[in-house]
């Protein structure tokens, strides 16, 4: 058994949808890559790294996030996404990201972050109604 | 900023500061009640209730054990399927439970387990996963009837979990759904394949269904007089039906369906009940489920035991990678360096 003692600066980070926010240390993991490694007791007691991956369907549109998984580097994590996420040609490309170089907006911001385009409806081509009726406008 | 320091409040806080975090609390709790109203989403960075977090991390690391653990009885007859046909499907559903467990724990994970933390747990025999794979897999015919049953009764239960309040586990549950329906179909083929085999083939599919038939039911949990967390569960929008309600249509579909198998269930008390408008079902032993679920199962010792065996034969692999991660990192620092 492998007692679970990982001090606090080794807690690994948490999956994409919850990206650790700047200046939160808890929830920042070893970076991707450079696993920790030490006595070859602590080695299988170290978290592989987190990795998120996104998945490109099909030629013409964008990745898109399919989820996360760990592994010990970059061509493991592409090799471990491609089994957990592209099992039935579910993709043609595929990105793996490193889950703590990825910077989140902040949670508790909710509105005010997002506010500018309140009250923009003129943004919206909706917004001109006068010219309804009108072809090819 | 502060939310990440609400729970629970630390004592060394002044006053001012104990006041700051209660007003931040009742704010987020505000919120949290919208969203439920709403029958929106939480996601993971939003604030939420301590037991909301706890009931979530239960289930779903529950429910990833379960995907990990039910890989292996199936997995014991890979080497024994009929036919290459057969071994290369029954390959690709093991391998799509390994995909669900790790789904699951990555959604887990979203709420601050860590991965390990998990695995330990298992291994120790500290976590709970679903009764139904501590039932040992004795024929072929078993291949038929968990991916019938079995599979049929998880997907009955986990449709209405892609609507659960909660964002990661709900996604995860829409990947796992999509590709649950090859499980139940290739199950139910298998069984109907011996059902129009020889009699013998017909009766071994007939045993494994009368097998797996109750504990098949008894997945969808403890009937709702005795279901304490179910009501609080469905408050907060992650269980969506009860277990009695989707223990009748499940019912009512295998009703259905075995009839094309031509064989029968084995439940003389199955019925419509046209007042009601549900199916009923014959007494289900809920000492026997508590049993398994405490422990006490045919194959529990059999399961822990494999899983602890495979966990610590892949210790050199995790080892020899992430040694390899290391070293090839080292290189490439050493290649920037002198660049
Ligand atoms: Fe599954
Ligand atoms: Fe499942
Ligand atoms: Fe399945």
């Amino acid at each position: 058994m492998i007692p679970n003692d990982t001090p606090t600066s080794q807690v690994p980070s948490r999956p994409l949808d919850s990206q650790a926010r700047p200046g939160n240390p808890a929830a920042v993991g070893p970076r991707p890559g450079t696993p920790v490694v030490g006595a070859p007791q602590e080695s299988t007691t170290s978290v592989w790294p987190l990795w998120e991956v996104f998945v490109r369907s099909s030629r013409g549109l964008s990745h898109v996030h399919a989820g996360s998984l760990h592994a010990p580097d970059a061509a493991m994590a592409l090799r471990n996404a491609r089994d957990l996420y592209t099992r039935r040609n579910e993709g043609v490309s595929i990105w793996v990201v490193p889950a703590d170089a990825i910077a989140a907006s902040d949670p508790d911001a909710k509105g005010s972050f997002f506010e500018s385009p309140q009250g923009k409806d003129y943004r919206h081509a909706t917004y001109y109604t006068k010219s309804e009726g009108v072809k090819h406008l | 900023m502060a939310s990440q320091n609400l729970q629970p409040v630390p004592e060394a806080l002044s006053p001012e500061e104990q006041e700051r975090a209660a007003q931040l609390e009742a704010e987020g709790q505000a919120y949290f009640d919208r969203v439920m109203a709403d029958d929106s989403r939480i996601e993971p960075k939003d604030w939420m209730p301590a037991a909301y977090r706890k009931t979530l991390l239960r289930q779903i690391s529950q429910h990833a054990h379960s995907e990990i653990i039910g890989m292996q009885p199936e997995a014991n007859w890979i080497s024994r399927a009929p036919s290459l046909k057969r071994k290369a499907i029954l390959m690709a559903k093991v391998q799509d439970e390994a995909g669900h467990g790790l789904y699951l724990y990555s959604a887990a994970e979203t709420l601050g387990q860590s991965r390990d933390k998990m695995t330990d747990d298992l291994i120790a025999g500290k976590a709970r996963y679903s009764s139904i794979f501590n039932y040992p897999a004795l024929t072929w015919a078993d291949m038929g009837a968990i991916g019938w049953l079995v599979d049929g009764a998880a997907i009955c239960n986990q449709v209405p979990l892609c609507r659960a309040s909660y964002g990661p586990y709900g996604r995860a549950m829409v990947r796992i759904c999509k590709e649950e329906s090859f499980h139940q179909r290739q199950g139910f083929e298998i069984l109907l394949e011996l059902s129009n085999g020889t009699p013998a083939q017909k009766q071994m599919a007939q045993d494994a269904v009368n097998r797996w038939y109750a504990p098949a039911l008894m997945m969808f949990g403890p009937p709702d007089d005795d279901s304490p967390n179910s009501k609080q569960s469905m408050a907060w929008n992650i269980k969506r039906f009860s277990n009695d309600e989707l223990r009748s249509r499940f019912v009512g579909m295998m009703v259905e369906q075995v009839r094309v198998l031509g064989l029968t269930l084995p439940d003389s008390e199955v019925r419509f009940n046209d007042e009601t408008r549900k199916w009923e079902h014959g007494p289900l032993d809920w000492e026997e489920f508590k049993e398994v679920l405490a422990g006490r199962g045919p194959c529990n010792a059999q399961r822990l035991e494999r899983r602890r065996e495979a966990h610590d034969d892949g210790a050199w692999v995790r080892e020899a990678a992430a040694a390899y991660a290391a070293k090839q990192a080292r290189k490439h620092a050493e290649k920037e360096y002198a660049a």
